[in-house]
């Protein structure tokens, strides 16, 4: 009771307590102490480097007036904190397969979607597993098996929608391989390549494990020697399959590098290393951005798509809870989404997006038309000349593509053990 | 090591209780014996004694600790149990060569070829350094010039071979330029060559120091008299100079050895993560959480670094040299 009347007192003295406004009279109960009740919130915001740009920050401050503090790890660590370290941050940018590893240790919470204004604006490509009336590809850990939680403080997924969200979405996209076409001059249609003699020595694919495998049971599965049920969770037998596929490939020198981060797969593209590898989107940008020629190529098998949103641990409560909250909704109602789609990712909330991007940029970005002008990064560089179109088609042609999700599997631990003997082959 | 760090916590708060012991008992004696001889070097060694005990007998026991725990992929439970190790040696004994074995030969090979190299290519420097430089300045000026590769970072230190190396690299231009080479040299980067190529440059300043600090303490009138005993510059070299040397090159083995042996940054980077080595298999478990597989590995690779360090000290007795 004292501690209420405390915090009562602090928000008095709040410059920004009517922003916050209604939200944070149902957290009162939670609030932090009075003594952090002054001046505005800083979020501390761990994450991949995908949703951490200078531009959001300065908007958010501007729009909100909350601080952000960044603090970029890879994704592995984001897996790392998120379970040994939950009270070392207020608020975490986390792929769905990451969720998965997470939630079972009850140190993230589940958001309440009526404190999302746009919760029903989510694209039904990620919580129905839908686009234009097309189902996707649900191999994997597709974001709709564990949007939902079955309460707050819940340990496990709900098998149906819930009030009670795991992690927002922001953005996710399709991933397939990058080709260097002037180096390559045929054309690529099967993942089955990736694994095709003809490119010994200069292939790539990356040392992300769970990622790794799955890119490569595309290429196995391109290559007709075997059909997985799920891709995204194999069994002992079909890991072993597959490794063996990898290590046959390794052995006979097809791989020139694996990579492990962005900076890798431009670098190993860019200098003529790798022609065929798996690939980020803004990696492929990059590489064109440097003058040299580089294709997304989409591929018939389909693309393995991941997804990624927010999420909070149970620490952050109080005035922080309710500037995440505040975060989150600012991040789905536009400005950002424009800002994602632009770099060739794909926001959660459309709608909100288009209205935040120029006519020709969301029909170069998101229905495929060639671009009528000069298609700029959000720092205003040149992405596309005019007249370009975009690799891979429309947002109905890519998402709709999807095959797989990035997962992670039930014998994640065996899957491991065979990876590192793999690298050791 | 990175496998420990969820001990952290328990490994402070252990530490907090730690110093306290030790550090009453000390207090107790001295005011005994204010001016006991037994005291002083008790003191004088405690607060080393306690560094090492807190940062480094402490984490070892931790890690050696988990390795016995069991997990799953979200928790850890303590437990005594070997599956680590049992699972770490699986397919070993069953013939054929197992992951753990290949993966320590591969290491262990890319540690001879280091040393190979770094261990000649030390001791000419050092040689050099020590009897040919006359005056302790150009000794001094020419020692710094040794350490300037240390004035950037390692990382980018190695990233700074991949364009003179790379397929389209300036080395290859160069080659494919004068005719030396029709098609382009794979095996410059990306390769054993390369690893190896990296460790040299990187750890060779290691070797230098160690073996210049035994050439210094070398009497020069034990050469006058080889000399004077009619001995030609390669037998004084190998039955003067080269003994007396002997636990310089070894504490720059020990060095080198067991900065190769744990490393995984530039076996990744310029063996383009295809190369295997304990530390990348020890890093890819604990960056999955597997922290009692990550802590057996450490345990075993311990165990090897420091038989190899045992085995050195038997053929040179370090401690009686210094």
């Amino acid at each position: 009771m004292a501690d209420r009347m405390v915090v009562e007192a602090g928000r008095g003295v709040t410059r920004r307590g009517a922003l916050l406004g209604g939200a944070a009279a149902a957290a009162g109960a939670l609030a932090a102490p009075a003594v952090h009740a002054q001046g505005p919130v800083t979020l501390r915001f761990v994450g991949t480097a995908v949703n951490q740009h200078q531009g959001i920050k300065d908007k958010v401050k501007e729009d909100l007036g909350v601080n952000l503090e960044y603090i970029a790890v890879t994704s592995d660590d984001v897996v790392r904190r998120a379970v040994t370290q939950p009270n070392s941050f207020d608020l975490m940018d986390l792929e769905f397969w990451m969720a998965r590893r997470v939630v079972p240790t009850g140190n993230l919470v589940g958001l309440d979607t009526k404190r999302i204004k746009l919760a029903d604006e989510i694209t039904p490509a990620l919580t129905r597993g839908e686009v234009g009336g097309r189902k996707l590809g649900s191999q994997g850990l597709a974001p709709w098996k564990i949007l939902y939680m079955e309460g707050r403080e819940a340990k496990g997924f709900a098998a149906k929608q819930t009030e009670w969200m795991t992690i927002i979405p922001t953005v996710y996209n399709a991933d397939t391989l990058g080709i260097r076409p002037d180096r390559i001059s045929r054309p690529i249609e099967s993942w089955a390549e990736l694994l095709n003699p003809e490119f010994r020595g200069r292939a790539s694919i990356l040392n992300v494990p769970a990622i790794g495998i799955m890119d490569a049971a595309m290429a196995v599965e391109a290559s007709g020697r075997h059909k997985y049920a799920d891709k995204g969770n194999m069994t002992r037998q079909e890991i072993d399959l597959t490794m063996a596929a990898l290590t046959e490939a390794k052995r006979a020198g097809q791989f020139r590098a694996f990579w492990r981060d962005f900076n890798e797969s431009v670098n190993l593209m860019a200098s003529g290393e790798v022609v065929i590898q798996s690939m980020w989107s803004p990696a492929v940008t990059k590489v064109r951005s440097m003058g040299v020629p580089c294709v997304y190529q989409p591929l018939k098998e389909g693309y393995r798509a991941w997804a990624q949103g927010m999420g909070v641990p149970k620490t952050t409560t109080g005035r922080r809870l309710d500037a995440a909250y505040e975060f989150i909704n600012w991040f789905l109602s536009g400005w950002a989404g424009a800002f994602l789609n632009r770099q060739g990712y794909y926001s959660a909330v459309l709608s909100t997006a288009q209205k935040h991007m120029e006519p020709y940029e969301w029909a170069f970005w998101m229905e495929g038309k060639p671009a009528e002008r000069d298609i700029r990064a959000p720092d205003g560089t040149v992405m596309e000349k005019a007249g370009a179109v975009r690799d891979g088609g429309s947002f109905e042609q890519r998402m709709g593509s999807v095959a797989c999700w990035n997962a992670v599997m039930d014998e994640n631990d065996y899957m491991v053990r065979r990876w590192n003997e793999f690298i050791a082959a | 090591m990175s496998s420990s760090r969820p001990d952290a916590g328990g490994a402070a708060v252990l530490g907090a209780a730690a110093p306290s012991a030790p550090a009453a008992r000390a207090g107790a004696r001295t005011r005994r014996r204010p001016s006991g001889p037994g005291a002083a070097p008790y003191l004088q060694a405690a607060p080393l004694a306690l560094v090492l005990l807190l940062f480094l007998v402490l984490p070892l026991l931790v890690t050696a600790a988990v390795s016995l725990w069991d997990y799953t992929e979200f928790t850890l439970v303590p437990d005594a149990t070997l599956r680590n190790y049992r699972e770490m040696f699986e397919g070993c004994l069953s013939g054929g060569a197992c992951g753990t074995l290949r993966t320590y030969l591969s290491t262990l090979r890319l540690c001879a070829l280091t040393l190979a190299v770094t261990l000649p290519l030390g001791f000419a420097v050092a040689y050099f350094l020590a009897f040919h430089v006359r005056s302790d300045g150009a000794r001094t000026a020419l020692f710094l010039v040794c350490t300037a590769p240390f004035l950037t970072s390692n990382v980018i230190r190695m990233i700074s071979w991949i364009p003179l190396l790379g397929r389209e690299g300036v080395v290859n231009r160069t080659l494919l330029g004068v005719g030396a080479v029709e098609r382009p040299l794979d095996w410059l980067l990306y390769s054993e060559f390369a690893v190896v190529l990296a460790f040299v440059h990187l750890y060779t300043l290691f070797v230098v120091v160690p073996v210049f600090n035994s050439l210094m303490r070398i009497d020069l009138r034990l050469i006058e008299a080889a000399r004077d005993a009619g001995a030609s510059s390669p037998q004084i070299l190998l039955h003067v100079v080269l003994p007396l040397a002997k636990p310089g090159l070894a504490i720059g083995a020990i060095f080198v050895g067991t900065l190769v042996m744990g490393d995984f940054v530039t076996v990744g980077v310029m063996g383009g993560q295809q190369i295997a080595s304990v530390g990348k298999a020890i890093q890819t478990h604990a960056a999955y959480l597997q922290f009692p597989a990550a802590a057996a590995q450490s345990v075993v690779l311990l165990a090897v670094v420091l038989m190899m360090i045992a085995a050195l000290t038997r053929l040179v007795d370090v401690r009686r040299e210094l």
